[in-house]
């Protein structure tokens, strides 16, 4: 009875795998690659100079605000930090619902026009949207992070072995074997990433998939509950009083003192008025709960009115299983780690993928012609694992060659992308099969690898400037994309020159020969 | 045997269920499988006895899990028969009493 449920569990595992696997792919490649949103977003904005953080661009920003939104209810304003943001200011007209943003020159607080690019800002959607309405990219990614739940757990059921499968692999062993074992090898050597992630990404959404709680204990008071969890509170009311705003300065010492750094974002609450209130949040690169920590200041005398931050067991649990999540808190080097393990974790999908259709092909090579299932998960397994590295790169590409002053370019950038990505699976299409896997692979190494040179050619910010200048947002979104350009390229050439490769490729030409 | 060896032995058991079988334990996983996770979701925010918002994020937080261990129950059991036959009490006796204790409001 042991075997039949292991059996049954390792049926589960490959369907649920398949069926969501592109999206899954897609989902790990565009997460992962969000790890570096902020660096992404500032190489994609080459005319914004890095910014040393301090008190004085928020000085600079409010000044900007009370000249150009004395009127507005709220400011935010989010100060430059040493991960390449930007000094980014938001304000709301009164009556208006939706939040007006501008990104400011830290050194002189007046607005800066960049190019106009959504920068990894795209990616970071695309992870949890799909670039679809909201509301159908968030359940459809959650469906499918649901599934991948399932077959994390059935496939560790299944997989009895998996300390000695970890030490096993068996490359060039053909029919599926080395895909197999590189499948194992890469889903337990990052196995609590993988559940940690996959869960996790689950209850960054959790209000949305399950909110029957709240219905139950809020009678659907959503707003009542977001109070609750996070003690957030509502807008100051307007005394209709002018009164002039405290000095910003030693309120930012006085987070910094208590934190230890400056804040990550400062609201201001009815500036110019007597009711005015200034809301200070921790920045979450300093602890791994997403939690926001808060003081909260009189507007006019400046006084500490409250602080928040200790939150109860469960939130604090939910805060830091968000937190994980997003990875914010991680120092560089546990960015490279996180980084590398989303790599794994897409690898691992991939490497599912390439399984399935290889021991279906694998069978069809026996009793002939490959059917319709089969060819499906080869033209998707082309268009996505081969297909999207290339579209993503095409990108950043799309950044730097489309002409500066186009209308809609940020529209444009996205579209790029999807018609890079639509040419990839009409080639998989077309013309299924290794050649075109090897010339997809090419051409993703070559984007990434002169990524590099493309940035020489288009900016003043290249390796030659951003290195010695410890530049590392810019730097280092250089180095990453042609990293990742050798590895694709150094898959291309496996499948050109290695004999597995070799040996299918004439298979398949055999059995062309044959049928005709 | 390896593991390679498995996967065609599980695919074989595939082809000896039929597709209404494998129809019924899907719509039992996914729908069931939810219907079970919200109802614990909901039981928790209701009886946990912790603040409101403590108990309504417990619940959230464990019914992903409750969830996940539904779907593996519904396919690892020996028949969809079974499979509904042990997802349907617990869904029933769950919902019959948050609606008898005024949880369901």
């Amino acid at each position: 009875m042991r075997q039949g449920f292991r059996q049954c569990m390792s049926w589960l595992h490959i369907w649920s795998g398949l069926l969501v696997g592109w999206i899954l792919f897609a989902v790990f490649l565009t997460g992962t690659a969000s790890y570096f949103r902020n660096e992404i977003s500032a190489w994609m904005r080459p005319e914004l100079q890095a910014a040393a953080p301090g008190a004085e661009p928020v000085r600079l920003a409010i000044e900007t605000l009370q000249r150009t939104a004395p009127n507005s209810p709220s400011w935010i304003i989010s100060p430059p930090d040493e991960r390449g943001g930007e000094l980014r200011v938001f304000w709301r007209e009164p009556g208006a619902r939706r939040f007006a943003t501008a990104v400011l020159d830290p050194a002189t607080g007046e607005p800066v026009r960049t190019r106009e690019s959504l920068g990894g800002n795209f990616f970071y959607r695309f992870h949890f949207e799909l670039h679809m309405a909201p509301l159908w990219g968030r359940w459809i990614v959650g469906f499918c992070a649901m599934m991948m739940l399932v077959a994390i757990i059935s496939g560790i059921v299944t997989h009895r072995r998996i300390f000695a499968d970890f030490f096993t692999f068996r490359p060039g062993k053909g029919a599926g074997r080395s895909w197999l074992d590189a499948h194992n090898a890469l889903g337990v050597l990052a196995l609590p990433y993988h559940l940690m992630i996959t869960y996790t990404g689950l209850i960054t959404l959790m209000v949305m998939y399950m909110p029957w709680g709240i219905q139950a204990a809020y009678q659907g008071d959503r707003q009542a509950f977001v109070n609750d969890v996070f003690g957030t509170a509502a807008l100051v009311k307007r005394a209709n009083q002018p009164a002039p705003l405290t000095p910003i300065a030693p309120l930012l010492d006085e987070a910094t003192r208590r934190w230890g750094g400056p804040p990550g974002r400062i609201d201001v609450q009815q500036p110019g008025d007597a009711s005015a209130v200034i809301r200070m949040t921790r920045r979450d690169a300093e602890s791994i709960s997403a939690n926001p920590q808060t003081l909260t200041f009189d507007g006019l005398r400046g006084t500490l009115l409250s602080a928040s931050g200790e939150a109860a067991a469960a939130a604090a649990t939910r805060g830091v299983a968000y937190g994980l999540h997003l990875g914010r808190f991680a120092s560089p080097l546990l960015r490279g780690l996180f980084f590398l393990s989303g790599l794994a974790g897409t690898a691992m999908v991939a490497t599912g993928l390439v399984l399935w259709a290889a021991k279906h092909r694998h069978r069809h090579a026996r009793n002939g012609r490959a059917g319709f299932g089969l060819r499906l998960v080869e033209a998707l397994n082309l268009a996505t694992i081969a297909g999207l590295p290339t579209a993503m790169f095409g990108f950043l590409w799309a950044n730097r060659l489309l002409p500066l002053h186009l209308a809609d370019r940020a529209e444009w950038e996205v579209r790029c992308f999807f018609l890079i990505w639509a040419l990839a699976g009409l080639q998989a299409v077309l013309w299924p099969g290794l050649r075109s896997w090897a010339a997809q692979f090419g051409a993703a190494a070559l984007l990434g690898l002169l990524l590099p040179v493309l940035n020489l050619l288009t900016t003043d910010r290249h390796l030659g400037a951003s290195l010695p200048a410890g530049d590392w947002a810019m730097a280092g979104t250089d180095l990453v994309a042609a990293g990742l350009g050798l590895l694709l390229g150094y898959l291309a050439w496996r499948l050109v020159h290695r004999a597995p490769a070799r040996q299918a490729l004439r298979g398949a030409r055999l059995a062309r020969a044959e049928g005709a | 045997m390896s593991l390679a060896a498995r996967i065609p032995a599980g695919w074989r058991r595939l082809r000896a269920w039929h597709w209404p079988g494998v129809l019924s334990r899907t719509i039992a996983a996914v729908l069931g499988g939810y219907a079970l996770a919200a109802l614990v979701a909901t039981a928790f925010a209701a009886w946990l006895p912790a603040s409101r918002a403590e108990a309504v994020l417990t619940g959230m937080m464990l019914s992903f899990l409750i969830y996940a261990g539904a779907v593996i129950w519904v396919f690892a059991a020996r028949s969809a028969g079974r499979a509904w036959a042990g997802l349907l009490p617990p869904v029933l006796v769950l919902a019959a009493l948050l609606w008898l204790t005024g949880g369901l409001a």
